[in-house]
């Protein structure tokens, strides 16, 4: 009779998730090997990054050779719903939307969890590189993985004290490379799949024909404008720029033009020379902060404004409705509406929360 | 390592090979292992057990020896009979029509769609009844004059429906065409005659009933001819080329020989078991449906449709708790559909997805039955779907 709680692992098939079920069978723990069959586009179910039915074999054969139980869950249409149209809504709303956060929310940590906690399962284990700890208060940290350019705790920082209180990270005290080694012990034979970086649900393609195909009302062109208003030129729909981004604005001028801003409301996107570029402070909305509660004050934290971006030393007021105002103390060239804000006390994620300006 | 108590609950999907089976099995690799074909003493002991495994087969059927050919299993019979039949119809007579139910199982269903996708047949479907019935007064006004073969399921994997196939094969003997039934789930159950049955052509399948998978057998009536499809070798009358699988031909024949001589005492012992579950599912359960016919059914089997269910869940959370049941809409890979033949019997998708197949078979106790009944309630309401 195991004294170990039950663990559903979400798996891929690929090395991490993988090697995070291999190593709790080998602690000990019953574990129940789950994985979620994601919306592709009808046709392109082989092309999907993630998830495609080789994948499926794949996650059920690692299973078999860990002697854990396996189960593929159908959740096309919850994340058709949720996590495809909030990428389309972003976009179409003249935001850069971040689809992957809405994901670990609304489904890996939403629908699967619940469906984990109703099979009789503890923990949601995933191959996530991120650690969690106990604070003396009793409420769980979440904090950086150890290996530092594997770290993905950026897309943990929406989920709540009743979400991590139920989930696992073996990964995250492992450097990539343990992992790949540890895979490689246990014959496990993803050892030499590539990590890939894309968007699940695009597959190959480039999002802007993805977004042409299932939200057309983006290709809205409008006048590309300087600071002082006048017009420059003319976009061919604001989702396909990125703040900061140079290239690509045909525009004829003597020195490097960048994009500053969309006006949403105006279809204008906003350029300008270096000079104008950059932000030193930004508000963010619905604003998670782990420990449940903001916390009191202002703070000095270090902030990450996209997943890559570099950590940048930052001051942060909690707001009321869920707002944070952050102060940064270098210019930041590239806040992104719709982008999350992610504010870490050293390796603790404190939160996150969506960039509004 | 499985320390779990597991209760199997998929004999329709396969069985545990009998060890009596297994034992006759065995010689038939490392010590009777010559070609049939091959002229020479080891040949001619190889051909000598095929042959008595066919008569064997023969005579569970109600057939002559020369009747019986053996296939890879169910499939491949109900293969070779579809096509073997249309092709040769569509040869001789420029027949071009297929007659089939709605409610066929994959191997018959998908092998008629691609005749006619690819091979320009017709394909004609014989109404059925709620219960997945077809009701032979109506089977007359379906036959063309250049219907190439009919056929019906003797019973029905997914709902368990008992076809009057004595009184379709009259009905088509009368009109002299070809009625072809696919019996893989009824072999293991019903007393097999294909004499009173007036069938020309009959698959059977040995996992189903005790005896070993990769093996089958198609009874095809003198004077049917098919074109064969699987060719080379002149094995098995020039119908089915390749070196026959002597071992797995053994163990097809004795276990429907044990499956048929052992049937009466088992369905006895089987019908009450699973009326009791039957009965109690509905009385346990809310918004629950038996689906097929009440009494002309399997003996061993019960299916369900449950309001607003995910079957996958239900199946899930059945596995978890011990129990190996399955659904006609689940998926392995993650993604349900409704069945066909749920959907041919009028249900909606909203009925059909919630699917759930019980079938009993030689090792199922009351005590399994009373255990299963206790945890299928909560489980089918963990499995509805919210609103």
């Amino acid at each position: 009779m195991n004294e170990l709680p039950l663990v559903a692992v979400a798996m891929s098939g690929g090395v991490d998730s993988s090697v995070a079920a291999a190593l709790l069978a080998e602690q000990g723990y019953p574990v129940v090997g789950m994985m979620l069959r994601l919306w592709s586009e009808p046709g392109m179910e082989e092309e999907n990054r993630c998830c495609t039915p080789d994948a499926v074999s794949d996650a059920r054969r690692i299973s078999a050779r860990l002697g854990i139980p396996f189960y593929a869950l159908d959740v096309r249409d919850l994340f058709r719903q949720h996590v495809v149209q909030s990428f389309l809504d972003g976009y179409l709303s003249g935001k850069t939307p971040n689809p992957c956060m809405v994901c670990n929310l609304q489904v890996k940590w939403g629908f699967l969890l619940e469906k984990a906690r109703s099979l009789g399962a503890e923990y949601l284990a995933t191959g996530h590189y991120a650690r969690l700890a106990k604070g003396e208060d009793g409420k769980v940290i979440l904090m950086k993985g150890l290996d530092r350019y594997k770290d993905q705790s950026y897309f943990l920082s929406l989920l709540d004290q009743q979400q991590l209180s139920h989930t696992l990270f073996p990964l995250g005290d492992l450097q990539k490379s343990e992992v790949r080694e540890i895979a490689r012990r246990f014959s496990l034979e993803v050892a030499s799949k590539s990590d890939s970086q894309d968007l699940c649900f695009l597959g190959n393609q480039d999002y802007r024909q993805f977004l042409s195909r299932h939200a057309p009302g983006v290709n809205r062109s409008g006048p590309i404008v300087n600071s002082n208003g006048e017009v420059l030129g003319s976009h061919r729909g604001l989702a396909f720029y990125t703040i900061g981004q140079r290239k690509g604005l045909e525009i004829a001028s003597l020195e490097p033009i960048y994009v500053l801003s969309k006006d949403y409301l105006s279809n204008r996107l906003v350029v300008g020379g270096e000079a104008e570029l950059g932000q030193c402070e930004l508000y963010a909305e619905n604003m998670n902060w782990i420990a449940g509660n903001p916390p009191e004050g202002t703070l000095h934290l270090q902030a990450k404004i996209r997943y890559r971006a570099k950590y940048a030393p930052v001051t942060v007021t909690p707001l009321e409705d869920r707002r944070a105002h952050a102060v940064f103390e270098d210019s930041q060239r590239d806040i992104t509406p719709g982008q999350y804000v992610v504010f870490y006390n050293n390796d603790i994620v404190l939160g996150g929360g969506m960039i509004s300006g | 390592m499985d320390t779990k108590n597991r209760v199997y609950f998929d004999y329709a999907a396969s069985t545990p090979v009998d060890e009596r089976v297994l034992a006759a099995m065995l010689p038939f690799f490392s010590e009777t292992y010559g070609n049939p074909s091959s002229l020479h003493y080891f040949g001619q002991q190889a051909e000598a057990a095929l042959e008595g495994a066919r008569e064997s087969v023969a005579r569970a059927l109600h057939c002559r020896s020369e009747e019986i050919i053996f296939t890879a299993c169910g499939t491949e019979s109900d293969n070779l009979a579809l096509r073997g039949m249309a092709f040769l119809q569509k040869k001789l007579k420029s027949a071009n029509r297929l007659v089939i139910s709605p409610v066929e199982h994959h191997a018959v269903s998908s092998t008629a769609r691609q005749l006619a996708d690819e091979f320009g047949f017709e394909v004609d479907f014989l109404p059925v009844d709620d219960y997945g019935m077809v009701n032979p007064d109506e089977i007359e006004g379906c036959l063309k004059p250049d219907t190439a073969v009919v056929s019906v399921v003797y019973a029905n994997n997914e709902i368990g429906t008992i076809n009057p196939i004595n009184e379709i094969g009259a009905i088509c003997r009368r009109r002299g065409i070809p009625l072809h039934t696919d019996a893989v789930q009824a072999a293991a159950h019903l007393p097999m005659d294909v004499q009173r049955d007036q069938v020309d052509l009959l698959a059977i399948g040995a996992h189903k009933f005790y005896g070993p998978k990769g093996i089958g057998a198609l009874f095809t009536r003198r004077g049917t001819s098919l074109l064969p499809i699987v060719t080379g070798g002149q094995q098995e009358s020039g119908l089915r080329a390749g070196t026959q699988n002597i071992p797995y031909i053994v163990g097809l024949a004795e276990a429907l020989r044990l499956a048929q001589e052992e049937r009466q005492a088992r369905v006895e012992r089987l019908i009450p078991l699973r009326d009791a579950l039957i009965a109690g599912v509905l009385e346990r359960v809310d918004k629950a449906r038996l689906t097929g016919h009440p009494s002309q059914r399997l003996p061993n089997h019960a299916s369900f449709v449950f309001k607003g269910v995910d079957a996958n869940t239900m199946l899930m959370l059945l596995d978890m708790a011990g129990f190996a049941c399955s659904s006609g809409s689940a998926c392995k890979a993650g993604i349900p559909q409704p069945s066909d033949i749920l959907t041919a019997i009028g249900l909606s998708p909203n009925w059909a997805l919630g699917s759930l197949r019980v079938t009993l078979g030689k090792d199922s106790t009351h005590e399994q039955v009373e255990a299963f009944l206790k945890i299928l309630p909560g489980i089918v309401e963990k499995s509805r779907k919210n609103a």
